[in-house]
């Protein structure tokens, strides 16, 4: 068990040691807080708003996709309603959802800090984002972009609808992402507390690091794109222009440059997120830290050589299309590093089969299939075949939203008690966890038939082969939005009516759980001074510490 | 052994809170860590900076391959003694930004805002003769893309040189801007409010390394869009 030393509940700086909750009041005192809590929370609560607001979007598409012929939406607006719904969960939701939140909340906590390295920076990267957001909404009442989230040129460039609002909006927002990745990296670095050594740090930890690493490389690229994309626009500059003499397929180049890599600002939180549940709900060391935290750099290190994997059909030549399959390959190594280490960080542990562990356990399965279903994709001949259709619809799916969603969801629920100060009900959150899982892959593993069997992507009129899958698939897409809806109920619920969270509910080892739930405001009543692992369960390897 | 809280006072003998300086933040522990993580985090913002510009610089490569010819006849439309010129006074201005850092440490505030303002009027110039070049481009019709309606080089694609020209040249225009706004905001607000000491002048630092970035980029596009072979 943890102990601090001294009795430290008498403010010997002055300051006031209540909650972080309610140590000010106010609408002001949050929307102008220098607290990286309160901004996590700020952050936890837009993503939830606009993943509600993306998730309806797909919701009204999936209702058009029942059946094969067009009933509810003319081909325009359904244009509009999956651009709409991929701009929305890429840059509003997946990029910032759990290093913004989560990250936000927790990187100090663990590393026994008062802070991030720069609190008003923080801030600024929040308000940033909102300005973003607005951008994007803006997009959504001026009539939309029908042009899908990649912007492709030179249609982005010629269509006359709301394109350059929703290029704003992306822009504005990767400055959010990239001001949040230097503050983090610098936090890591300079803010850890004594005795936390790099190879103590939480594997959430490692992480955010990489996922960091890849915020501030890869984020100025698609940055200036979209900037080159405005001029084009507005200005005819003619670089991605072929009656120009520009080039279209350069604008490819730029745009995967980024967009590959921030798969992985996607999806390496969410294996952070893993590893920590893994271990701490099967009270087990985790297996292999030294690989899991050198593969999530090895994993953002290799993403920056393979983007040219979603040109194999753009006209890119041969042998640049074999070396990116084979670079391609490559990243699987580090991410099944990760995922044996997990399950056998659970082999012979005590697991306990609460909420946290069904979404850890979802995210390996769901995950398991994304990952796999990746390298049918970045083999040449088979992606010829697969590009385009339903099969690389239902693999980043898999990959973005089961992956990262099942990561954010068991982080959210692992971490609910020190951010809120109240426990969950354990009942309906199995329910929902159990609808999330049935529908999420009777959504998806639906469309990876589909797609092997050739219905493309985007269209919302399609031969009647495919209706049964389709149908199944929106059926699938309900059930999966019931148990969010109750996920969502339930946990708001708990905010006011659940049982109050002791100081560390999981018995868990890093910091965050050392400071009452919630925390105080300044985080620890003292310094913190780390003298174990952040694995080393009492009741297990205790020769570790 | 476990994890634990201590005593503030006790774990960070020999400065009791009291003994902190005004410019260390609450959050950081003592001075040298605020001071490199405040200058560490500079450094990131620069990395950031040069992948930003690294498109630019990417399309610049990607249409010269395509279009040597071109590229070598637009080149001579620009003029190479303004360019030189703008050059010599960046490097200047990188020399009065060193000098004012310098300034810092010796405690000399005065002569820090001295070479600031130096600094402030080499920017000016380098916009100003920018200015000239580009209203002679408009003048003479060698603009951007759709824009472009000037006759004489040989080669396809000449309106792709100027939109790169004016792209590259334009946000690094913009940095410069950016560069005198922030050299102001020294000025006005931390130099003169006492903010800065010998003890601590992170900030200045600061700026001075975006500005020796935002010189060092100019050093790469006077070459490329100037000098071309
Ligand atoms: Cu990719």
């Amino acid at each position: 068990m943890s102990s601090t030393t001294g009795d430290l509940a008498a403010g010997h700086h002055g300051h006031d040691h209540g909650s972080y909750l309610t140590a000010k009041r106010g609408l002001m005192s949050w929307l102008f807080t220098l607290d990286h809590k309160r901004i996590g929370m700020m952050y936890l609560g837009s993503i939830l708003t606009f993943f509600l607001v993306g998730g309806l979007l797909a919701l009204a598409f999936r209702v058009e996709l029942a059946t094969a012929e067009p009933d509810l939406f003319t081909g325009s607006t359904y244009n509009r309603l999956f651009t709409l719904h991929g701009a929305i969960m890429v840059f509003l939701v997946l990029v910032p959802s759990i290093p913004a939140s989560l990250g936000n909340f927790l990187l100090p906590l663990m590393l026994g800090a008062k802070d991030v390295a720069f609190p008003r920076l923080n801030l600024l990267s929040f308000h940033i984002y909102m300005l973003g957001a607005a951008f994007l909404v803006f997009t959504l009442l001026a009539g939309g972009v029908e042009t899908g989230w990649t912007f492709y040129t030179p249609y982005s460039s010629t269509t006359d609808s709301a394109v350059v609002s929703a290029l704003m909006g992306a822009f504005i927002l990767g400055f959010s992402s990239i001001l949040t990745g230097i503050n983090f990296i610098v936090t890591i670095h300079k803010m850890r507390a004594p005795g936390l050594t790099w190879l103590r740090l939480p594997l959430f930890v490692w992480a955010s690091y990489a996922t960091s690493l890849i915020q501030v490389l890869a984020t100025p690229v698609i940055a200036i794109t979209l900037f080159l994309l405005v001029f084009e626009r507005t200005m005819g500059i003619g670089i991605f222009d072929p009656a120009l003499g520009g080039d279209p397929v350069l604008f490819q180049h730029f745009f995967w440059f980024y967009s590959h890599p921030v798969v992985y600002v996607m999806i390496l939180p969410a294996f952070g997120v893993i590893s920590e549940t893994v271990s701490i709900h099967s009270r087990k060391h985790i297996f292999g830290y030294t690989a899991i935290a050198a593969s999530s750099v090895a994993i953002a290190a290799i993403g920056f050589l393979v983007w040219g994997h979603h040109m194999f059909v753009s006209g890119q030549s041969e042998l640049a299309g074999t070396i990116f399959s084979l670079i391609t390959f490559g990243v699987a190594v580090p991410t099944a590093i990760k995922v044996f280490s997990w399950v056998a960080t659970m082999y012979k542990g005590s697991i306990e089969l609460n909420t946290v562990m069904l979404y850890t356990l979802s995210f390996l399965f769901i995950f398991a299939i994304g990952g796999l279903t990746g390298l049918f994709l970045a083999t040449l001949a088979v992606d010829v075949h697969m590009h385009d259709t339903y099969f690389v619809v239902a693999h980043f799916h898999y990959v973005m939203m089961g992956g990262t969603l099942m990561g954010f969801i068991a982080g959210i629920h692992h971490w609910w008690p020190k951010m809120t100060g109240r426990m969950f009900p354990e009942l309906p959150a199995k329910i929902g966890a159990l609808l999330v899982f049935v529908g999420f892959n009777l959504t998806f593993f639906t469309q990876f038939v589909a797609g092997s069997r050739g219905m493309p992507r985007r269209y919302h009129e399609y031969a009647p082969e495919f209706e049964t899958w389709q149908f199944l698939s929106t059926v699938g897409s309900f059930v999966l939005a019931a148990g969010l809806f109750l996920t969502l109920f339930y946990l708001l619920w708990s905010m006011k009516g659940g049982a109050k969270a002791p100081k560390n509910p999981w018995e868990a080892k890093t910091l965050e759980w050392e400071t009452e739930s919630p925390p105080i405001e300044h985080n620890f009543a003292g310094q913190v001074i780390c003298r174990t692992g952040p694995y080393d369960f009492d009741e297990i390897d205790t020769s570790r510490a | 052994m476990s994890n634990g809280i201590e005593n503030e006072s006790e774990v960070a003998a020999g400065h009791a809170h009291g003994d902190h300086p005004a410019f260390l933040a609450h959050h950081f522990h003592d001075a040298p860590q605020q001071k490199s993580a405040v200058k560490f985090g500079m450094w990131l913002f620069l990395v950031q900076e040069i992948l930003f510009f690294a498109g630019l610089f990417m399309a610049y490569f990607a249409f010269r391959a395509l279009y040597p010819e071109t590229w070598l006849a637009a080149h001579e439309l620009l003029d190479k003694r303004m360019g030189a010129f703008n050059t010599v006074v960046l490097l200047t201005s990188s020399l009065t930004m060193a000098l004012a850092v310098r300034a810092c440490q010796l405690d000399d505030i005065k002569g820090c805002v001295r070479y600031l303002w130096i600094t402030i009027g080499c920017a000016f110039g380098f916009m100003i003769v920018k200015y000239f070049e580009y209203s002679h481009k408009f003048h003479v019709g060698t603009l951007p893309g759709k824009f472009y309606t000037y006759e004489g080089i040989e080669g396809g694609a000449p309106e792709l040189f100027f939109s790169v020209y004016f792209m590259m040249t334009g946000v690094h225009g913009l940095h410069v801007v950016i560069g005198i706004g922030i050299m102001l905001w020294m000025i006005m607000g931390p130099l003169r409010r006492g903010k800065v000491s010998s003890q601590y002048y992170a900030l200045v630092e600061n700026v001075g390394l975006y500005w020796h970035l935002v010189d060092l980029i100019w050093i790469f596009l006077f070459p490329l869009l100037y000098l071309v072979r």
